[in-house]
């Protein structure tokens, strides 16, 4: 199942500096070990020593945040779009 | 031209969880460790040695006054943004039962009438310094009014981001500078996640997003401002809104720095943050003793502070939990009513952010959480006139008359019985 995620800037130094990735996931938390897997070091980036993801980091499926969803558990399916944004400030 | 290096008085960036440093370039993450936000890092001896009461007496009638505490190399685009009065709010604090209440009207900042002037000025300035032509923003409203505003004083190309929901007032003031506006079908947090696409891929400055870590240092000269209105003094309690919880964070930021660099005299300040019930997610965390956000969907006619993920939430929080204050959410009847008491009683007109925190004000008093004899400063960012929808339907009419004394006669004596018998229902 193949799932585009795009990469925020701070990121594409270990994506060869892609803005968009294709990988093989059918959870979010299986698209982490995808991402470490094809760029080795990028889940040490994303998730603390838990493995959870860290607290200024929001992930979103198909442009719905994952906690409106199963967090790390939210299934995946080929075609989806999962976005990583570090959080930002606005108003 | 830039001013000499010696007065530069930031050293670069640095990630305010792990600490972890980064050059002062544009970029707002701790891409090297841990993804938490980047703040700038200051040369405290070097502001102390150059600063004091006198010198920012004598400085511009603007933010610029404190300058040295901001993150810019040379000249700044001075639009006189800043030093909006604090107004003694004799019969606002009557009417609620305080003592020594102040309103920070950021309501009539210049140049577009919102707290957001001041952290553009610094951000489109830092812009100008890392060399970009375009800058850009993700905005509930008023901070495109200030982007858009102050890119056309500065030559700078513009392109803005907003909810396409936003309110008549807040797309006009952003569409008379001529920048380019994208209205997204979306709430904010969905044309903030948007925005950070765009920022991958395009060699925009975005003031909220690459430039945020200058962005939001404008805000402190909301704590600056305050300390010197009040003589050099710290209030005992502050009441701002909360949206992303940036601005709550920078005016404790301003007050530490002012005590840092021996301006004012260290003492103990209560922050209390206002939000909307339909976008509490920062008031929901504090009411459940909870130390982490979980993000919520806004619904609210408080638009410019309908942040649904607050990227700083937790420090919101955990500031509130440490000074003492509260976090407290209104419904938007409540804010409505905000509003008007504002007006009514002091002759300011503000937007729906700026009823929320005097309702949440009120709220609080009556709760037992203010003490009448604490010196509070109501921060008020934002003007009335940009959100008029809100309040259409309460305002009541103008008396349609003749042009003849018998006609106005007639009215007045209507008039008077009209407000007698408000008076009645309402008491001072």
């Amino acid at each position: 199942m193949t799932i585009q995620v795009l990469i925020p800037t701070p990121l594409q130094k270990f994506t060869g500096d892609q803005a968009s990735v294709a990988l093989d996931a059918s959870s979010v938390d299986e698209l982490i070990v995808a991402l470490d897997g094809a760029f080795p070091g990028l889940k040490e980036r994303l998730c603390d020593e838990q493995g959870k993801l860290r607290r200024f980091l929001n992930v979103y499926v198909n442009s719905e945040d994952i906690r409106f969803l199963e967090n790390q558990t939210t299934a995946l399916k080929a075609g989806d779009e999962v976005s990583i944004v570090p959080a930002v400030a606005g108003g | 031209m830039t001013a000499t290096l010696s007065s530069v008085t930031f050293k670069g960036l640095r990630c305010k969880e792990c600490g972890h440093p980064y050059e002062a370039t544009a970029r707002h993450v701790c891409e090297d460790v841990c993804f938490g936000p980047l703040e700038v890092v200051y040369d405290y001896d070097a502001i102390r040695a150059r600063t004091s009461r006198a010198s920012i007496e004598a400085g511009p009638v603007s933010i610029w006054r404190y300058r040295d505490f901001l993150p810019i190399e040379g000249d700044p685009i001075d639009v006189g943004t800043g030093f909006t009065p604090l107004l003694r709010a004799n019969r606002l604090a009557r009417r609620l039962g305080l003592k020594h209440l102040y309103i920070k009207n950021d309501g009539v900042n210049m140049p577009t009438l919102s707290f957001k002037d001041r952290v553009v000025s610094v951000a489109l300035t830092r812009a100008r310094e890392l060399g970009f032509s375009t800058v850009s923003c993700a905005s509930t409203g008023n901070l495109a009014n200030s982007t858009a505003a102050i890119a056309a004083h500065a030559g700078m190309e513009c392109c803005v981001f907003i909810p396409s929901d936003l309110e008549a007032g807040k797309v006009l003031g952003t569409l008379i500078y001529n920048p380019t506006l994208m209205a997204v079908k979306g709430n904010y947090d969905q044309v903030n996640r948007l925005c950070c696409e765009v920022a991958n891929t395009y060699g925009w400055g975005f003031v909220n997003i690459n430039l945020r870590p200058y962005y939001s240092e404008g805000s402190k000269t909301l704590g600056f401002e305050v300390i010197e209105q009040l003589g050099w003094k710290l209030p005992d309690h502050i009441v701002a809104p909360l949206a992303s919880g940036s601005l709550f964070t920078k005016i404790r930021k301003g007050f530490d720095e002012f005590i840092k660099v021996g301006l004012v005299d260290e003492k103990p300040v209560r922050f209390s943050g206002a939000q909307a019930e339909g976008c509490s997610p920062i008031a929901q965390a504090f009411a459940a003793g909870r130390d982490f956000i979980t993000p919520v969907k806004p619904h609210t006619i408080a638009k410019s502070i309908a942040i649904g993920n607050p990227a700083d939430g937790p420090y919101a929080l955990d500031l509130a939990y440490k000074s003492g204050g509260t976090i407290a959410a209104v419904t938007d009847e409540e804010i409505v009513a905000g509003i008007q008491l504002l007006a009514e009683t002091e002759g300011i007109f503000t937007e729906t952010a700026g009823g929320t925190t005097i309702a949440v004000l009120k709220k609080l008093v009556e709760q037992g959480k203010i003490d009448p004899e604490e010196t509070t400063v109501a921060y008020i960012t934002g003007n009335g006139l940009k959100t008029t929808e809100a309040v259409t339907s309460v305002v009541g009419e103008a008396l349609s008359i003749e042009p003849q004394l018998a006609s106005f006669n007639a009215a007045w004596e209507r008039a008077q019985s009209l407000q007698r018998a408000t008076w009645e229902s309402v008491g001072v």
